[in-house]
């Protein structure tokens, strides 16, 4: 008798509710763990546990069937997700999270597709079902394609810089959604053809191609946090829907956090988020740049490891400015060895890290850390600018705009108000790069032209071991 | 049951606000790849469709597939990858607390 009460207790919607609360207790608690580094780890586990609670709560919902699918798929996702993450570089992670990005918001895309087809055209179904279903329709296909561009972009598949259709970029995505939104409205509004559905799911898949493309990758770490926001909201969109606290709470969380952690990577770049989906930046801007390297000329200076090693020997500090260069060399390593033998010459090692220095927030942290370089040598933005005016080798490791003092002095450029590493300011500037090409932004770089700056061409990696070799030999 | 759950959509968004509010860019990508394996949630929502769905069609049932595939792809993934990011800041435990309670 207890045992049938307990089995009927157990597959109840209230246990199934019970759950769900513990689920989304455990990833709240989780997420305010991995906002300090010393709890990350765990907060990220118990996060985890909840989802693993979470879906035992689900697999426990009367009336369940399809169960052979569901495992089949279940096992698939798996043994597709682990080795990808296992195997992916640490440089690569920018756009491995783009991708797991973009695989949710297209399984919320297929749900809604899915519901549409089975009710044969949301018949029968309340508002309250449809219009969330809509939403997360609409918003899951947009950060589905916009993803894989961004991936694509950060996988260099395609290129980096601005892909638009220039002024009539704006009409056309504006047009976009008006038919997403009209076709989402008939919808609503008792159309049942899937025609309406296909175009919704269509309109907004262009749209997050379109949107996406004419982004500069200079600006790609706001894209893939605004996209995450995206997916979150429309996880939250589903459990409107299917009347789901976890995937409300869950989504929502995600929605407001990513939304934050754009807003604080757009204000790192002084740029609006209006000003980014509109994209171009590198568009107009590299016109502005172009007219800039015609001034300039041919004032640039190249210079030889052996020199570069001469000059950091004899400094009292030097510090170092990582960037998306040293991230594409996965010179991490080379440059804590030499960060090593500088130490031993008793000079002084400071990192200075820019907020969107490389692809993602904090990119440069996981990979000077993945190198084992100490956490307290990295220094943020507002704690290291004064020091440059000390410091006697400034050496610019593949970072391009977050150095360029045109984003101080020259109100045309269009990183004018960006907040950057004063370099500058240091006796002495030793870049690192591949070429005089310009960033991602596709913006001239005056650093580069400035007197006491030195140019040390080459691949970044192998640069700074040879500066290491020359060390080491003197 | 609807205006029920706005309101937990609601207090939810707060939540997630205030949780946020105070991180260091250090942690900024693991943060963002953290959450992004959270939204991998609606996985549940592609169990639950196709678990309670009857009569689905073979196309429906093909997209409910692909969809849970995804959405365990994005749970996986995400969390590894970010286990994986975060086990390389644990390395050095001695100087991190140090910072910490310098800037506290």
């Amino acid at each position: 008798m207890s045992s049938i009460l307990a089995a009927s207790f157990i597959h109840s919607s209230d246990f199934v509710a019970v759950l769900y609360i513990v689920a989304f207790s455990l990833f709240i608690y989780g997420l305010s763990g991995l906002t300090g580094p010393r709890t990350a780890v765990r907060g990220n586990r118990i996060a985890a546990v909840g989802m693993a609670i979470a879906l035992l709560a689900t697999f426990l919902i009367d009336g369940m069937g399809n169960w052979v699918l569901i495992i089949i798929a279940l096992i698939t996702g798996t043994i597709i997700g682990i080795p990808s993450a296992r195997s992916v570089k640490m440089t690569a992670v920018p756009q491995m999270v783009a991708l797991f990005n973009g695989v949710g918001g297209g399984a919320v895309a297929l749900i809604a597709w899915a519901e549409f087809n089975d009710s044969a055209g949301f018949v029968g179904k309340p508002l309250t079902f449809v219009i969330p279903s809509l939403f997360a329709a609409i918003v899951g296909s947009v950060s589905f394609w916009g993803s894989n561009i961004a991936f694509a972009k950060l996988q260099e598949i395609l290129p980096g810089h601005p892909i638009g259709a220039g002024r009539l970029q704006q009409p056309l995505n504006l047009l976009l959604l008006l038919i997403a939104i009209g076709s989402a409205a008939a919808i609503a509004s008792g159309e049942t053809a899937s025609i309406y559905i296909l175009v919704l799911l269509a309109a907004s898949a262009l749209l997050g191609l379109f949107v996406v493309l004419p982004i500069g990758g200079a600006d790609m770490p706001v894209v893939i946090s605004l996209l995450n926001a995206f997916t979150g909201l429309s996880a939250a969109a589903t459990g409107l829907a299917l009347n789901n606290t976890a995937l409300i709470v869950a989504g929502m969380i995600v929605g407001a956090s990513g939304t934050i952690l754009t807003r604080l990577m757009a204000d790192a770049m002084n740029r609006s988020i209006p000003s980014i989906i509109a994209g171009g930046f590198g568009g107009g801007g590299g016109e502005a740049g172009a007219e800039g390297a015609g001034e300039h000329g041919g004032t640039v200076r190249a210079t030889s490891a052996a020199d570069a090693a001469i000059q950091m020997a004899f400094a009292r500090q030097v510090v170092i400015v990582p960037g998306y260069g040293m991230a594409v060399a996965q010179a991490q390593h080379a440059v804590r060895e030499l960060a090593t033998e500088l130490e031993k010459r008793n000079v002084e090692v400071k990192y200075a890290i820019h907020p969107v220095a490389g692809r993602m927030p904090g990119h440069m942290n996981v990979l000077l850390a993945e190198a084992d370089v100490p956490y307290d040598q990295l220094k943020e933005m507002d704690e290291i600018n004064p020091e440059f005016g000390r410091t006697d080798v400034a050496l610019v490791i593949g970072a391009n705009d977050v150095t360029n003092p045109a984003a101080n002095t020259n109100s045309d450029s269009p990183i004018y108000g960006m907040p950057i590493l004063n370099v500058n300011e240091s006796k002495s500037v030793i870049v690192l790069k591949r070429s005089m090409n310009p960033g991602f932004a596709g913006i001239e770089n005056e650093l580069y032209f400035e007197p006491m700056t030195s140019m040390l061409f080459g691949d970044a990696k192998s640069s700074v071991a040879e500066i290491t070799a020359e060390l080491t030999a003197l | 049951m609807f205006i029920t759950n706005v309101a937990i959509l609601v207090l939810a968004g707060f939540v997630g606000y205030a949780v946020i509010s105070k991180v260091p860019n250090t942690l900024h990508t693991p943060l963002m790849s953290g959450t992004n394996a959270i939204h991998g949630i609606v996985v549940l929502g592609g169990i639950i469709v196709l678990g309670l769905g009857e009569d689905l069609s073979a196309l429906d049932k093909g997209l409910l597939v692909v969809a849970i595939i995804f959405g365990t792809i994005n749970v996986v993934g995400g969390f590894l990858v970010t286990d994986r990011m975060l086990e390389m800041f644990k390395s050095k435990p001695a100087p991190v607390k140090q910072d910490d309670e310098e800037q506290a």
